[in-house]
């Protein structure tokens, strides 16, 4: 198993949501990429963004100014 | 990229396939929608579909049903069929698209349900469909594969119980339709419930419903039939009965594409080379240490190997997968609440690979390799 670290995740209600924050990111040069939500969120499925923590800010701006609703933001060693 | 989540979809669909769609975007009017050329065209393409549909499945060409997918077949049949005072039996091993519509039926109709349980290594005694039977059991809904351990359900057995009682037996045979036989008629099937995009190799948006004889189905929508248009109510006629508006015209001229590549490679030998590739991945990763690997293999079962690797989230380990290996596979709870409580894999999830015909040794070879990585 790879090295784990510390990374910012961002989980949305609706699997449109997700696909909405990773175009928004590639069209805005955000970097970061979906990946499957990791269990100490929620035991199920889904997608959600994982990006570095320092990214927090421009991301949840970038969000928000598009009226992208995300369900939580966590920073979990992943 | 190696994909082997062919239990999701099929992504290398046979070549037929995508040259029929083509075709038919190129060449098709809409089915039942008069009688110019193209209309002709896509309502000939869709019967021939049909025809070969209820040649595969013993099933009358009229009473084989076209919807988007399994799921929408499996609300028309539930929905259609169960009403309130009335009881229905299901199992363990279902996937939402099951168990979703009765619970929806328990909530608002009060319909009363009861489990056959699966035991940790997903099976299921049969004499827990007898013993759960009432007098007012209206159905039996049950799998025939489970999406998750691929686990199968004798449903011959299922269904002489069912009949036995004078109740039906409604089938989702997602994981199954295509790559093994399937007989309505000798198996005691009321409603077969099938999608177009998995082991039958065809668009997704293709799928459908065998409604054996007899078998009445209150519409689940109403709408443009083509036919009888004066009439304020939808035909009764299968299968205009159950089809208000357009057909996916261009997915059922590829599934009839897909429909012919199986008869021509043959079932039997798609069967055997899925098979083979499952068992080959199975051996190469059961005994890797901290490897748990789910599902009965004694037993004749779909091409799935769900597995965890030590305590490691099924999600971190199909990403690594993914990242660092380019094998795609699917983790968490592949909408199967019910089996992973049995197997106990409820916070763990699951990766789930799962083979298909296109698929190669030299992949599964990798892939084993990989999991023998990430395992160390």
């Amino acid at each position: 198993m790879r090295e784990k670290r510390l990374y910012l995740v961002i989980t949305f209600h609706t699997t449109s949501a997700a696909m909405a924050m990773e175009s928004l990111c590639a069209e805005k040069g955000l970097p970061g990429r979906l990946i499957p939500v990791p269990r100490e969120i929620t035991a199920g499925c889904g997608m959600a963004f994982r990006a570095e923590v320092e990214q927090e800010q421009s991301l949840l701006e970038a969000a928000g100014a598009a009226d992208i609703q995300v369900d939580g933001v966590h920073k979990l060693v992943i | 990229m190696i994909y082997l989540d062919n239990a999701a979809t099929t992504m290398r669909k046979p070549e037929g396939v995508i040259a029929a769609v083509v075709k038919a975007m190129e060449s098709m009017g809409n089915s039942s929608r008069g009688t110019h050329e193209g209309a002709l065209d896509a309502a000939r393409s869709v019967y021939r579909t049909r025809v070969k549909l209820g040649r595969m499945f013993g099933c009358a060409a009229e009473r084989v049903v076209f919807t988007c997918n399994s799921t929408e077949a499996l609300n028309i049949a539930i929905s259609g069929t169960i009403d309130s005072g009335h009881h229905v039996i299901s199992t363990d091993l279902e996937h939402n698209s099951v168990l979703r519509p009765l619970y929806r039926l328990q909530e608002e109709k009060g319909v009363e349900l009861s489990f056959v349980p699966a035991d940790k290594k997903g099976n299921v005694d049969y004499a827990d469909f007898e013993r759960l039977m009432k007098p007012n059991t209206k159905a039996i809904v049950c799998t025939h594969a489970s999406n998750l351990t691929g686990n199968h359900i004798d449903i011959r057995r299922v269904g002489e119980i069912a009949h036995s009682r004078g109740a039906l037996l409604i089938v989702d045979a997602s994981q199954t339709a295509g790559a093994f036989p399937i007989s309505i008629k000798e198996m005691s099937v009321d409603v077969l419930c099938f999608t177009g995009h998995k082991s039958l190799m065809g668009p997704q948006g293709t799928g459908g419903l065998c409604v054996g004889e007899g078998v009445e189905i209150r519409p689940f929508k109403v709408g443009g039939s083509g036919v009888q248009s004066y009439s304020r109510t939808q035909p009764t006629e299968y299968p205009t009965r159950l089809e208000a508006g357009t057909l996916n015209g261009h997915g059922i001229a590829g599934l009839g594409a897909a429909l012919d590549f199986i008869e021509e490679v043959g079932m039997d030998v798609i069967f055997e080379k899925e098979h083979r590739l499952m068992t080959r991945f199975y051996e190469g990763v059961k005994d890797i240490e901290g490897v748990t690997v789910y599902g009965d293999f004694s037993r004749k079962r779909s091409p799935v190997v769900a597995l965890n690797i030590k305590d490691y989230d099924s999600s971190a380990v199909s990403d690594e997968l993914s990242e660092e290996y380019d094998i795609a596979t699917r983790p968490g709870a592949h909408c199967a609440p019910r089996m992973h409580t049995a197997l106990g894999t409820v916070e763990q999830g699951a990766v789930r690979f799962s083979f298909a015909y296109f698929n190669t040794e030299d992949e599964v070879d990798t892939a084993i390799q990989a999991v023998r990585e990430i395992a160390q």
